[in-house]
């Protein structure tokens, strides 16, 4: 198991430099640049300005330059707010980001699941199309739509929930981001578990359990669950993935101090760095997550085994 | 004899074929049905609705900013006064009174020497009155009447004062037609990227698929935002963005197709008899991909919508004075506690077109594949 980890894990290496390559040069040979966008600045003072950063270097050069800074841990200066690295940045946003997103999927898959598992015991009644209209209101109504209602509602209407802000990470602060990021991954949940569950309780070993006279709960939670959660799990990597790096539309809509708001940001005002760093954490997100799927997958089916 | 020709003659039994199946499953589905019936009325909506819908999308009445939708015709009774203070000042003259009679309004104005006729330009610049003409002038004081123009806000305006309606029919226009254009794109672009590579195989599908794992890694906005850094706020390039964008989903699904039909007999029956590789790609792989193709094409448009108006959104789609219904919501959202209707409406045409495509692409899927029924 660990030699496997740590296979996946070299060879994350040249997926991860090839996604810093690729957006590297994608962001340098887009027109504009950092400095070019304040009207009026002295051209000694940018000349200064990109030598300090080495933008007046060859392409390739500073390409390696970041490279090199990067091996170090080191992500560089903001170029459009000079006052703050890159890194401490990252180090304030991420973990609101963190702590919002991870709330939102950890709701979405508990009660997601639940309402999967409900609907699939109660498979063409009531309880089970109450759960698919939620679901499909809830995959088709995008974030930017929920959250201004939302602040319409229970922000302006019944003045039960600030409008926006972080407060320091109060909870009523949260309920707002959590509920709006969580929704559209709750709906997903649950029509994935309900497919699932449907089709796990289908299959011989939970017949043989029912004429072996277990209960019921034991079957539904201790064997078909077990079966049924397989595309639960592949997809919640992914959306870990995204969800804890920060969403620019939950962000800038309740004012929250997280990292997704920088990449909208960062890549229009050219500030390069910041937005490499945006790049280097989701992919490596991306990459953890998605080994950290294929090892509960180990865990959940005893068939899967890696060597 | 006879009768054998004649009967090899009369018509074979109609057989159904693979479609003709699919529509009867899919018209028995009423849920599909009526969602097609809701987006052909959507589209006729905003197509034509324009033409007709009672104010042009880009007039702006600057008498009427952020009114309330409403049935009946503006402007209202309490809106009068203000309004007739307002052009008085404007005229740099005395408000000594008016009245309302009938569908017109007289006016008693009053100034310093003789009033010059043309004050009533001033009353015909308003949104509220028109056809105003002097009635009595003496020096020092001038009587004018106007007409009362009324005029139908159904959605409200927006805060510069153009009708909610039609710009929301107009900004379904743009909406639509990119969920559909970006959304051609983007299966076009899908199909032969995979198909190709399923259908070579190899190293050479090892190598473009390893392409689309690296850009489904890259953060899908920061890719958006470098395609639209790229192409500048062009409304056409717009659509190839976004097409550009999500065609990996397709390239996958594709590809996995095309790998299973690569092995079956009749392709191997088509290498047999020597038809070229590219030929036996267009003729006979990429029409037995078209069920899941139309499948996906289905739940592709409302994510492209989606996406079109989450650009928008963030301001980088479609610029002033056209609009999507992204940007309305984006507005509707700022001016949110005061007038809500600016999100309401438009939330509601996106919402609801969203769940018509939604249902569609079900029913496709249910009438297309019915092993996943």
């Amino acid at each position: 198991m660990i030699r496997y980890v740590l296979r996946r894990l070299l060879t994350a290496i040249p997926t991860i430099f090839a996604i810093i390559t690729l957006s590297f040069f994608m962001m340098r040979v887009a027109p504009g640049g950092p400095f070019n966008q304040e009207r009026g600045l002295d051209p000694v003072i940018r000349a200064n300005l990109e030598r300090t950063y080495h933008l007046d270097l060859p392409l390739w050069q500073q390409y390696l330059i970041y490279l090199g800074n990067l091996l170090r841990g080191d992500l560089g200066p903001s170029f459009t707010m000079p006052e703050f690295t890159v890194a401490e940045l990252f180090r304030a946003g991420l973990p609101v980001s963190i702590q919002l997103g991870g709330l939102a999927l950890a709701l979405a898959l508990v009660l997601g699941g639940a309402l999967g598992i409900i609907a699939a015991l109660r498979q063409n009644r009531a309880p089970d199309v109450a759960v698919i209209a939620v679901a499909t209101a809830g995959s088709t109504i995008p974030t930017f739509v929920i959250a201004p209602l939302f602040q319409l509602f229970f922000a302006l209407t019944l003045k039960w929930l600030p409008v926006g802000g972080w407060g320091d990470g109060a909870l009523v602060n949260k309920i707002g981001p959590v509920v709006t990021l969580m929704l559209p991954q709750l709906a997903i949940v649950a029509r994935l578990m309900r497919g699932a569950m449907i089709e796990a309780l289908h299959a011989h070993h939970i017949r043989t359990a029912h004429a072996m006279g277990l209960s019921d709960f034991s079957i539904v939670l201790r064997h078909a669950l077990r079966s049924a959660l397989l595309p639960v799990v592949s997809y919640a990597g992914p959306a870990a993935a995204a969800l804890l790096t920060g969403s620019v539309v939950v962000e800038t809509i309740f004012s929250i101090p997280g990292i997704g708001r920088y990449f909208v940001d960062a890549a229009l005002n050219r500030d390069y760095t910041v937005v490499m760093g945006g790049v280097v954490v989701v992919a490596v997100f991306t990459i953890v997550f998605n080994l950290i799927v294929d090892i509960l997958y180990a865990v959940i089916d005893p068939r899967v085994r890696y060597e | 004899m006879n009768e054998i020709a004649n009967k090899a003659a009369s018509p074979a039994i109609a057989g159904r074929s693979l479609w003709g199946h699919a529509l009867s499953r899919f018209s028995g589905n009423r849920a599909a049905m009526a969602s097609g019936a809701y987006l052909l009325f959507m589209a006729a909506l905003c197509i034509v609705g324009p033409l007709f819908a009672p104010n042009s999308y880009e007039a702006i009445y600057q008498n009427y900013t952020r009114v309330p939708p409403s049935l009946s015709a503006y402007p209202k009774p309490d809106m009068l006064g203000p309004a007739i203070e307002d052009v008085a000042a404007r005229a740099r003259l005395t408000l000594n009174g008016w009245e309302q009679d009938g569908d017109r309004v007289n006016i008693r104005l009053s100034g310093n020497g003789d009033i010059d006729p043309r004050v009533t330009r001033y009353i015909d610049r308003s949104d509220l009155l028109e056809d105003a003409k002097v009635v009595t002038s003496t020096p020092g004081s001038i009587l004018v009447s106007a007409k009362l123009e009324s005029r139908y806000f159904f959605f409200g305006t927006d805060s510069t004062g153009r009708d909610l309606l039609s710009r929301t029919l107009v900004a379904g226009r743009i909406s639509l037609s990119i969920g559909l254009l970006a959304g051609l794109i983007a299966v076009a672009i899908g199909v032969f990227y995979g198909a190709t590579a399923g259908f070579i195989g190899g190293r050479v599908d090892q190598v473009m698929m390893r392409i689309v794992d690296v850009l489904y890694s890259l953060p899908f906005i920061f890719f958006v935002i470098m395609l639209v850094v790229f192409f500048g706020r062009n409304f056409l390039l717009m659509f190839v963005a976004v097409g550009a964008v999500l065609w990996l989903d397709m390239a996958r699904i594709v590809r996995g197709q095309t790998l299973s039909l690569r092995r079956q007999e009749f392709i191997e029956a088509a290498e047999a008899l020597g038809i070229s590789r590219p030929r036996i790609l267009l003729r006979h792989i990429v029409p037995n991909l078209l069920g899941p193709v139309v499948i996906y094409m289905t739940l592709l448009v409302p994510q492209v919508i989606i996406l079109e108006s989450f650009l928008s959104y963030l301001g980088f789609g479609v610029q002033e004075p056209m609009s999507s219904w992204g940007v309305l919501i984006a507005q509707g959202a700022r001016s949110m506690p005061s007038a809500n209707w600016l999100l309401i409406f438009p939330a509601s045409f996106l919402i609801t077109t969203l769940f018509a495509l939604n249902f569609v692409g079900d029913g496709l899927r249910d009438a297309l594949d019915p092993k996943d029924h």
